[in-house]
């Protein structure tokens, strides 16, 4: 019979471990973590191109993480990009017409969206729309242009 | 010539007896199964020599193969300036496949390789049929525990695994390569995701713990019962369960993350 208990003990023991390692992996590895601090505002921007960003990426306001992004849709009027916004609940105190451009994290990295508040006395709300943005700085274009303009003065 | 042909269907008719041995043997086992929530201290047992008894060398190799992770993902991400990666590099590589398949590997030694020599011997020394003429069925009595042992034990071995090889990593990473603990966790949380990554990850393990344990006592019970037949089983069970862990493992990953 006590053999029979510590076996009990034992093998309670291991579970325990093994799903303390599964909770941890979801907690520290994972982003399931942020669930909780996301329950904030949604705002919307339209872009000309948003380039490489995918859903989840970070919003950054002066390099600090305010949200990040829930969706990305075309606007079948505009054939611009959508892009939805979720907004952590502690920042709502940002500005009406603050813009919103989208910039690239090192030289290979991924592509986040950065808010430059502005000067309104008033504050984004959910459901507000950004009208200021800038679109994502594709690579070849840039190249393209520069080309383009050599050229021109070449002749 | 005919007797070429011959054994070639002989081969043939043989592997397919094996296999549809091996399915009916399945049902059975798993026709088990609801009777043992009656008596789970028969799985508890299990659950210890199968799965506790694997504990150490999960640990030891996680932490290893952690480490090894870090200090080789370190040399390559440097070149690129991109260092502050590893912990995604490592977080991805561990869950999602080193974590189930090495694990699985790891247990296919060292548990599966035991539930086929236990079996086989309780063949040999026909305790099943003993078994059976007390009117017990064996295969609910002494090997659906056994099954269920296995399933329950893997996804937490390679729960532990992952965990182990992420903190292996971070030792190595932070402690001896100098990378920024910070960037080293937030980068891993902002690439894994919970169902994309840890969940599939789990997925497979499952899957693994079920193929290897149906292995592991297939082989054992279908043994010929001497010592050298029990010492083959064996050997096939190790060999068969690392085919299969490896093919699974290409169908899973083609499943789960072949279409991004």
């Amino acid at each position: 019979m006590m053999q029979n208990k510590s076996t009990e003990i034992i093998v309670g023991m291991f579970v325990a471990v093994g799903i303390a390692a599964l909770f941890m992996l979801a907690m520290k590895v994972s982003n399931l973590g942020d669930f909780t601090d996301e329950a904030g505002y949604q705002v919307t921007a339209e872009f000309e191109n948003i380039g490489g960003l995918k859903v989840r990426a970070p919003v950054t306001m002066a390099g600090v993480r305010v949200g990040r992004v829930a969706s990305i849709n075309l606007d079948p009027m505009t054939y611009n990009a959508e892009v939805t916004i979720n907004m952590y609940s502690q920042f709502d105190n940002i500005p009406y017409d603050t813009s919103a451009s989208i910039y690239t994290a090192g030289l290979l990295g991924e592509q986040y969206i950065g808010l430059v508040a502005g000067a309104e006395e008033e504050f984004l709300q959910d459901g507000d729309v950004i009208d200021l943005t800038q679109p994502a700085l594709v690579l070849e274009q840039v190249i393209g242009q520069f080309l383009y303009s050599k050229a021109e003065g070449d002749e | 010539m005919i007797k070429l042909i011959r054994s070639l269907g002989r081969w043939g008719l043989g592997t397919f007896e094996r296999l549809g041995r091996g399915h009916l043997f399945l049902m059975h086992i798993l026709a088990g199964i609801p009777g043992l929530f009656l008596r789970f201290s028969l799985v508890i047992h299990q659950v210890y020599s199968v799965g506790v008894l694997s504990l150490l060398i999960i640990l030891i190799s996680g932490l290893f193969v952690g480490m090894v992770l870090g200090l080789q993902g370190y040399n390559t991400l440097v070149d690129f300036g991109a260092e502050e990666s590893l912990g995604v590099l490592v977080s991805l590589s561990l869950v999602r496949e080193l974590g189930p398949v090495v694990s699985a590997l790891l247990f296919a030694g060292r548990a599966g390789s035991a539930l086929t020599a236990e079996i086989g011997l309780m063949k040999s020394t026909e305790q099943l049929s003993g078994m059976e003429m007390m009117a017990v069925d064996p295969i609910r009595r002494v090997i659906a525990p056994r099954f269920m042992a296995g399933l329950i034990s893997m996804p937490l071995l390679a729960a532990i695994f992952s965990a182990v090889g992420i903190i292996g990593a971070f030792l190595v990473g932070h402690g001896l390569l100098g990378v920024g603990d910070g960037a080293f966790w937030s980068q891993m949380q902002a690439k894994t995701d919970f169902y994309d990554d840890i969940m599939n990850g789990v997925i497979k393990s499952v899957v693994f713990g079920f193929v290897v344990t149906w292995i592991a006592l297939f082989e054992g019970h279908d043994a010929t019962p001497t010592s050298e037949g029990v010492g083959r089983a064996t050997t096939r069970t190790v060999v068969h369960s690392a085919f299969a862990i490896l093919g699974l493992d290409f169908v899973l990953t083609a499943l789960m993350f072949g279409d991004e």
